[in-house]
């Protein structure tokens, strides 16, 4: 009976964490707020107040048992939260990378763009579609480009063997106007027809050699660095240089090209300019917005590194709740008279498991703070570099400590602290008055 | 040893709290496991004997660069090599177009080079008469219930056929198994590069990347030089490293796993000394009276202090040891549960080792405070309870 009773109790706990897990940050203020008027009105809320007072009052003496719970705590969400930046981080940098009103449009059914091979005729037909936005001279923002990959070689490597692949990017005069993220940092843009380079910040970072007017060999060729751009996006982790000239480079005597980008008159531009194109027996293409098409690519990376984060988190969880336990256990038990007394002289069961609740709680929310504290001053704008799938280069990418990222480790910690204040707080309830009072 | 029974009733006075202490011990030795397995098949990935003797020769321009076919008759001819095969990249996804399927096209000494992969002979010779047979790897064909002689529907992300659709259509013809459990082609499937040259309009006789085998290991580095030697100033300079460095490299590109595993593990080890210390701390304290019994009965302070240290080692042997054996029974059935996509997780000798150091070595590190104050414990003052 008092088995099933115990089983009964952890399911509860377990389906109220869940719960818990999930809730958006109005219902934890709603929480609150119902709890305080709780203390504030009625009888066994002010009696909870008072022994929830005395306990916090006595942190001081139990300081050592005390930072157990906010340091076992503050080790679990600071690695949750680091995980957490860093797929937030990774989507948000392809996010970025995309807006609804520009559009890519690749040959029928590729992955990404490198898979994908327009000829010279598609682009044009592309470039004439309707829906696209014009620049003050009339010409359509379109923007055909060119995706290669070189490889070169990385910083704090040794030249022959550390090589990356990085994301070599033809592009026309358009594309400045149609990737208006992009801007130059340093140097100057390339000059048309020459074997010049511009370099995305993030590309600068991780490959070596690449500062202005140095040179660089891609393959058995001699490019000249000229520029250093940034975007704040994807395309950051990109070399940039003049399609004809990447074309001659990688595929001589052709004149086709990887995708085209279109800015277009607006978002809701979008429908007509696919319907156009898809309808176009011309043509055989795939319409995406770069939202989209951005999206999809690091969904799949983003929520590994989700996953990886919560089986970690939830096994280092296990063993903080563990560790919570025994440390409220034992405080339970040094101040099991202290206890017994209060309810000996009329306190009820209520207030001294709410109490002792409470205490867990915010010993957890302060190891929570202190967790993503930390997590946000060590990794917040970390930088790191994956390949993605479906992609010729890597992607650098910084760890973003967003407030949402922060309210989950938040929100794990009290769940923590909840389960690991229930089970003493209960036994602190159920002792015998007289047995505990006896006890030495 | 005499003292065991005495070490083991100390560490089960409180059995709750030792019970409670020992399931957080074998939480952080559970993620050790897990994450050392993971580690170490990324570092051993492509360090099989086999492997060590395979040279992987691509574009020095870039992966996606292709090579002339008329290398590998060159390349054969180089002093040391053994043999040549070729490779295409085929980009094949299976039902949905974004579940990708690892596909290639190779030449028909492909598995020549790589003795770790065992085809039966009867269905390896089924797939050499049948132009448009393929290969497919014993975890995919469990994967999707495929069968021999099933037509198999691939879409290529690349490629078109001759109609011009990327709706590729084969015959399954064997199953590839891997003898050591190591080999990726358990999970791949491959086609005749001769279909492929001459169905799609877009190759044109060209090669994705060579693997040779060298006839010597030691030999290894003086055959890449010269296999690159032979494309040195072309158009289609080559970049030929062995299978171990390649892999290294590709991995290295993926993700620093070894940063993540190791900071992961710090922050983990950290929580657990700060937390079974303070258990320790806790189970002395309570026990001060009764270790100043011992030590009136004559124990000296030496082995008062062995046996708080012990105490708190056993701890942390116990948690270790059902930690990692925890893990051993989940990675074993890790296989079954991913669909194959971990093959090689299991814990090896080297985790086992690495993880009973570091029981010990936290052992020791939490027991030491504890058991010096064991030491130092003025007999008089502590029966007095002062």
């Amino acid at each position: 009976m008092k088995f099933l009773l115990g089983l009964l109790t952890f399911i509860v706990v377990i389906i109220g964490v869940i719960g818990f897990l999930s809730l958006p940050w109005q219902g934890l203020l709603l929480l609150l707020a119902l709890l305080g008027a709780w203390m504030w009105l009625t009888r066994p809320g002010q009696q909870s107040a008072q022994v929830t007072g005395i306990g916090v009052g006595t942190i001081g003496q139990r300081l050592g048992s005390s930072a157990v719970i906010v340091i076992g705590i503050a080790g679990v969400v600071g690695v949750l939260v680091a995980m957490l930046a860093m797929a937030n981080g990774y989507s948000e940098t392809l996010r970025r990378s995309g807006s609804d009103d520009t559009a890519i449009v690749m040959r029928g059914a590729s992955a990404s763009e490198v898979s994908s091979v327009l000829g010279h005729d598609a682009t044009v037909v592309i470039e004439q579609a309707p829906g696209i936005a014009k620049d003050d001279a009339g010409k359509p923002l379109a923007s055909p480009e060119l995706v290669v990959a070189a490889n070169l070689p990385m910083k704090g490597g040794d030249s022959e063997n550390d090589v990356g692949s990085v994301t070599l990017r033809g592009i026309g005069d358009m594309a400045w106007k149609v990737h208006s993220n992009a801007k130059i940092l340093a140097g100057r843009t390339f000059t048309p027809g020459l074997r010049e380079l511009v370099v995305g910040k993030g590309a600068q970072r991780q490959y070596a050699g690449l500062d202005v007017d140095r040179e660089v060999k891609l393959g058995n060729q001699t490019w000249k660095v000229v520029g250093v751009f940034a975007s704040g996006d994807a395309m950051e982790s990109e070399l940039w240089g003049d399609a004809d000239v990447v074309m001659s480079a990688y595929r001589p005597g052709g004149s086709s090209r990887s995708s085209v980008f279109v800015r277009l008159t607006g978002v809701d531009a979008f429908d007509a300019f696919k319907a156009a194109l898809t309808s176009d027996p011309r043509l055989q293409v795939d319409v995406d917005t770069t939202a989209n098409y951005f999206g999809k690519q690091g969904e799949g990376t983003s929520k590994m590194i989700r996953a990886i984060g919560f089986v970690v988190g939830a096994i280092m969880a296990i063993g903080a709740i563990f560790g919570a336990l025994n440390t409220m256990f034992a405080a339970v038990a040094v101040r099991a008279r202290e206890i017994a007394t209060l309810r000996a002289i009329g306190f009820r069961g209520v207030p001294v498991v709410v109490a002792i609740m409470l205490e867990t709680m915010l010993l957890a929310l302060i190891g929570g703070a202190l967790g993503g504290l930390i997590a946000w001053l060590v990794f917040n704008g970390y930088t790191a570099s994956t390949m993605t799938a479906g992609t010729t280069g890597q992607l650098m990418f910084e760890f973003k400590v967003a407030p949402a990222v922060l309210w989950t480790g938040i929100k794990w910690a009290l769940a923590i602290g909840f389960i690991g204040g229930l089970y003493p707080a209960l036994r602190a309830a159920r002792l015998p008055v007289t047995t505990a009072l006896r006890e030495s | 040893m005499k003292y065991l029974h005495l070490i083991w009733a100390a560490l089960f006075r409180r059995k709750t709290r030792t019970i409670l202490t020992l399931v957080s011990i074998i939480a952080a030795f559970l993620l050790f496991g897990l994450l050392d397995a993971v580690r170490v098949s990324f570092a051993e990935a492509g360090q099989s004997a086999n492997g060590a003797e395979r040279l992987q020769t691509g574009s020095k321009l870039s992966f996606i660069q292709t090579l002339p076919m008329a290398l590998q008759a060159r390349m054969a001819a180089i002093d040391g090599v053994k043999d040549v095969a070729f490779v295409n990249w085929f980009g094949g996804a299976y039902q949905d177009p974004h579940n990708q399927v690892f596909t290639f096209a190779v030449s028909e000494n492909y598995l020549d080079v790589y003795p770790e992969v065992s085809v039966d002979p009867g269905q390896r010779k089924a797939y050499s008469d049948d132009l448009n047979g393929i290969l497919a790897g014993e975890v995919l064909v469990k994967k999707y219930g495929w069968k021999i002689g099933d037509k198999i529907p691939l879409q290529s992300q690349i490629f078109p056929n001759k109609e011009g659709s990327k709706n590729w259509s084969f015959t399954l013809r064997g199953i590839m198994k891997s003898k050591d459990d190591k080999a990726f082609q358990s999970q791949m499937i491959v086609l005749h590069w001769k279909n492929f040259d001459e169905t799609t309009p877009y190759n044109r006789g060209q090669v994705g990347w060579y693997v040779s085998r060298v006839k010597d290991v030691n030999d290894a580095d003086r055959v890449a030089k010269a296999i690159d030697a032979l494309s040195a100033n072309s158009d289609h300079e080559t970049k030929t490293q062995t299978e171990q460095a390649a892999t290294r490299n590709w991995i290295k590109q993926l993700a620093d796993i070894g940063l993540i595993v190791t900071s992961i593990m710090g922050a983990v080890f950290f929580t657990l000394i700060l937390l079974t210390g303070n258990t320790m701390m806790q189970a002395v304290r309570e026990r001060t009276s009764e270790l100043a019994v011992l030590k009136t009965i004559g124990f000296s302070n030496g082995s008062v202090l062995g046996m708080v240290l012990a105490e708190s080692v056993m701890l942390l042997l116990l948690g270790g040891l059902i930690g990692l054996a925890l893990v051993s029974i989940i990675n074993a059935s890790l296989p079954a549960m991913s669909g194959g996509m971990i093959t090689n997780a299991a814990v090896g000798w080297k985790s086992w080792g690495l993880g009973i150091v570091l029981a010990l070595a936290i052992g020791i590190v939490i027991g030491a405070l504890p058991a010096s104050r064991a030491m130092r414990l003025n007999i008089v003052d502590a029966l007095a309870g002062r």
